[in-house]
Parts: C-alpha cells; sequence; structure tokens
C-alpha cells in the first residue's frame, strides 16, 4: 500500500514537472521581437535609458524585494495596495545619448497575469517630459514571460546563480491590437496626440542576488506627421 | 518428478505475481502523472498569481452624472522624490538630480496618494515646468494599481479659492473611458503638534464616463 502511494506521489510530481516543463518550453509563447512601430510612415521618437536600478534617479518598492531601491533611503512602497508597485524617475535620452526628458514609471503586477498563456503581465505608465518639446503618457500592459524565460530562470539554473548574454524583446502586449501602448500627449507639441508606442528590453546581464544589472530599455512613440491626422483612439 | 514440477509451478506463479504487482505499481505511477498534470494545470488556472490589496472606492455619486472621489497626499511625508535643481536637502536623501540646463525649469514630485479614510491606495507623479515652447505647464498622472491610472493636465491660474483645475487627457483601465476635471488644492494643517503636517495637496476627481460614438 505505501509502495502505491509512493508511485502515485512520485508521479504526481513527474506529471507537474512534465506540465512546467511544457509550458516552458511551449513555443507558441514566444515573444515577439519585431515592434509594429518598426514599419510605420510616421516619425517615431525613440527614448532609451537604463533599467538597472542604481542608474536611474529613483528606484522604489516595497523594500523586500530582490532590486534594492535606490538612492538607499528613498521612502518604499510597503503599504498593502501599493506592495506590488514600483516606481522609478530617470533621465531619458535621445537616439544620440544626449539627454532628452524625465521620465516617471509606474508599474504594478497585473491580476491578468496567466502562467498558462505564457503571460507575466505588469501594467506600467509613463509620464514623460521633454523640455522645449511637451509631455506625454503612455500606458500599458506589459508582458515579462520571455524575459522570466530566457534571463531570470537560466539566471537560477546557473551554478554561478548569474546569467550573462544578449536578450532584446519588446514587452509591451497592449492594450493596442497589435501589441502596443496607448500614448496621450498632453502639452506643447504633444498637446492632443493621440498614437501609440512599443518599449523594449535589452539585458546583458542579470544576477540572482541583485537582479538585472546591465538592462536598457528604449520607448518608441510614434508621432503622426503633421496633416496626415493621429491615430484612431485605441 | 511430481515435487519438482510443482516447485516449477510455485516459481512461476510467485514470478506472475510479482509482475502484476510491478504492473499495478507501474499503473498507479501512471495515474500519478496524470494527476500531477491535471492538479498543476487546475492550480495554475484557479490560483491567482498576483491578487492585488483592494481598499474601499469611496466614491460619491453626482446629482447630474459621474462621481467623484477625493485623494491626499500629506507632505511631506507622503514625498517620495522632489526633482528640482539645486536642492539644499534633496529628497529622498543622496539624489543626484541632473545638472542639465534644459532640466531648470523643470520640478517632479512623486507622492504616495490616500483616499479620504486616509489610506494609501496609489501613487502619484506631478511636474511642473516652465519652458518657452510648452508654456507653464501642470501635470498630475495618478496611478491606483488595483484600478488604473488617470493623465491629468492642469491649468496654471489658480481659481478664485486657491484651487487649479485640471482636464483628464487619458486613462487606463477602469479610467480608460472616464473622463472630467480634477481639482488641486493646498490645505495648510493647523494643527500644532509637533508631528503634524505642513499640509495635505487635495485633490477632487469628477468624472463621467465618456460617451461612446455611434
Amino acid at each position: 500500500m505505501i509502495k502505491h502511494l509512493f508511485a502515485l506521489l512520485f508521479g504526481m510530481a513527474v506529471g507537474a514537472a512534465v506540465f512546467l516543463g511544457a509550458l516552458f518550453l511551449n513555443p507558441l509563447t514566444t515573444q515577439q521581437r519585431l515592434s509594429p512601430i518598426t514599419v510605420t510612415d510616421n516619425d517615431v521618437v525613440k527614448l532609451g535609458y537604463s533599467a538597472a536600478a542604481e542608474d536611474m534617479l529613483i528606484y522604489t518598492n516595497d523594500g523586500e524585494s530582490r532590486v534594492d531601491s535606490h538612492p538607499a533611503k528613498v521612502l518604499q512602497l510597503w503599504e498593502a495596495p501599493i506592495r506590488k508597485t514600483r516606481a522609478i524617475a530617470t533621465v531619458l535620452t535621445d537616439s544620440r545619448g544626449q539627454a532628452a526628458g524625465i521620465g516617471v514609471k509606474f508599474s504594478s503586477d497585473s491580476e491578468t497575469t496567466n502562467i498558462l498563456k505564457g503571460q507575466a503581465i505588469v501594467d506600467s505608465v509613463w509620464h514623460i517630459y521633454m523640455p522645449e518639446r511637451g509631455s506625454l503618457f503612455v500606458g500599458q500592459s506589459e508582458n515579462f514571460w520571455g524575459y522570466l524565460r530566457e534571463v531570470v530562470i537560466p539566471a537560477y539554473w546557473n551554478s554561478a546563480d548569474s546569467w550573462r548574454g544578449i536578450w532584446r524583446g519588446n514587452v509591451t502586449a497592449g492594450p493596442g491590437a497589435l501589441g502596443t501602448a496607448s500614448v496621450a500627449g498632453g502639452s506643447g507639441e504633444f498637446a492632443g496626440l493621440k498614437s501609440e508606442g512599443v518599449e523594449a528590453l535589452s539585458a546583458k546581464a542579470y544576477s540572482v542576488e541583485l537582479g538585472p544589472v546591465a538592462i536598457d530599455g528604449e520607448l518608441s512613440i510614434e508621432i503622426p506627421r503633421k496633416g496626415s491626422g493621429a491615430s484612431p483612439d485605441l | 518428478m511430481l515435487c519438482g514440477l510443482s516447485q516449477i509451478g510455485s516459481e512461476e506463479y510467485d514470478r506472475n505475481a510479482n509482475l502484476t504487482k510491478l504492473s499495478d505499481m507501474f499503473k498507479t505511477f501512471v495515474a500519478g502523472i496524470v494527476l500531477g498534470v491535471v492538479a498543476t494545470a487546475a492550480g495554475l488556472y484557479y490560483v491567482p498569481v498576483v491578487d492585488q490589496s483592494r481598499e474601499q472606492s469611496l466614491v460619491i455619486v453626482r446629482p447630474n452624472q459621474g462621481n467623484t472621489e477625493t485623494f491626499y497626499a500629506n507632505v511631506p511625508m507622503d514625498r517620495i522624490l522632489i526633482g528640482a535643481p539645486s536642492q539644499q536637502s534633496p529628497v529622498p536623501p543622496g539624489l543626484q538630480w541632473p545638472d542639465n540646463e534644459g532640466f531648470a525649469n523643470l520640478r517632479v514630485e512623486l507622492f504616495k496618494i490616500r483616499n479620504a479614510k486616509d489610506v494609501v491606495v496609489g501613487v502619484a507623479s506631478r511636474i511642473a515646468a516652465n519652458d518657452e515652447i510648452p508654456g507653464d505647464v501642470i501635470e498630475w498622472v495618478l496611478h491606483l494599481p488595483a484600478r488604473g491610472s488617470i493623465y491629468v493636465s492642469v491649468q496654471p491660474e489658480p481659481q478664485e479659492g486657491g484651487h487649479r483645475v485640471g482636464t483628464v487627457q487619458s486613462g487606463t483601465r477602469e479610467f480608460d473611458h472616464m473622463r472630467g476635471e480634477i481639482s488641486e488644492r493646498w490645505v495648510a494643517d493647523t494643527a500644532e503638534s509637533d508631528d503634524a503636517s505642513a499640509g495635505r495637496i487635495e485633490l477632487i476627481t469628477a468624472l463621467a464616463a465618456q460617451q461612446a460614438e455611434l
């Protein structure tokens, strides 16, 4: 009887491992790497930033996560309703690496996360100000499944508890039908703008102890040409 | 002779019995695999991976249409960041704000925001700038993790009574189709206790669902 119980439990463990392995290797959940913005005829504003916490002006979370807040004495988001939220403020650079603006990003783990569908969703918004140009708001759902699968989990499997390599992927997964973010302009040359955007990450190193070590982000925002009219509302 | 045959028959019987036991155990193992697959799938389907903590929304329905909600940020306790040039005591301590000429007329602030019951329900950013091209700019983004976000442009000139009025430009999730106004007001704290705040920023939303275009 005990032997049968052991066989059943062992079988269940194998079954769970097989299922999780199939989920992990599922080729249908591979993240798209080509941005829909790349095929647009309109102008595209590209804003880059370092997504490593210590390179930002501030990075704050619940204070118990793997990534330490920066600077160390920044107010932490420990209250229950904001415990699964991260806030950053960072300098955004243009394609030549020059400071182009300041961006504030709030990201919260999303209840629409569905591991069965390969969706590790984060709801995030950007509040961007570009001196002498104006301000923008970007609202998006991001899917970090590809990043988890190809960077974070391999770092845990590595005997050195780290990952090094080159990984690039679009993390924006909505709300636009083509997996684009919704963009609204607030002031200056962007006043009244309704458009779309895509955020991509480019990772080079990840540490189990410290989190992302060398990682860059890039926001691509489509700016409809004057006279062509704005994109339809998403 | 008969004794030998009987012994062979007994060994055969034992072997068959062992094979039957092994076969039963293998069946149990296979059943375990199926059960493991089903249990893992069910667990991932029914148990939420993310469960955001929610506070009851303290919404007041307006008599004409829409609703209002009040949010606060206690100053300085709820202030996460003051991003401005040449600060003697930066908030947070250790902040290195970029010494860039382009950011000279820019002030970025981040706050925790509270509901009418003084419970933290979200975070917010306030950007104020005075540049030649956009002119005077004051904007808020309110981010309520369990609900969504609101993007507001505020008129720089204060109204009678000292409050400023802003227009909702965009929103996400619960606020995706909500439009309306937000008033921003500074309320000084008149309490004389030692742990009293300097005051609070009061944000009152007046939102209504946008009519769908037919």
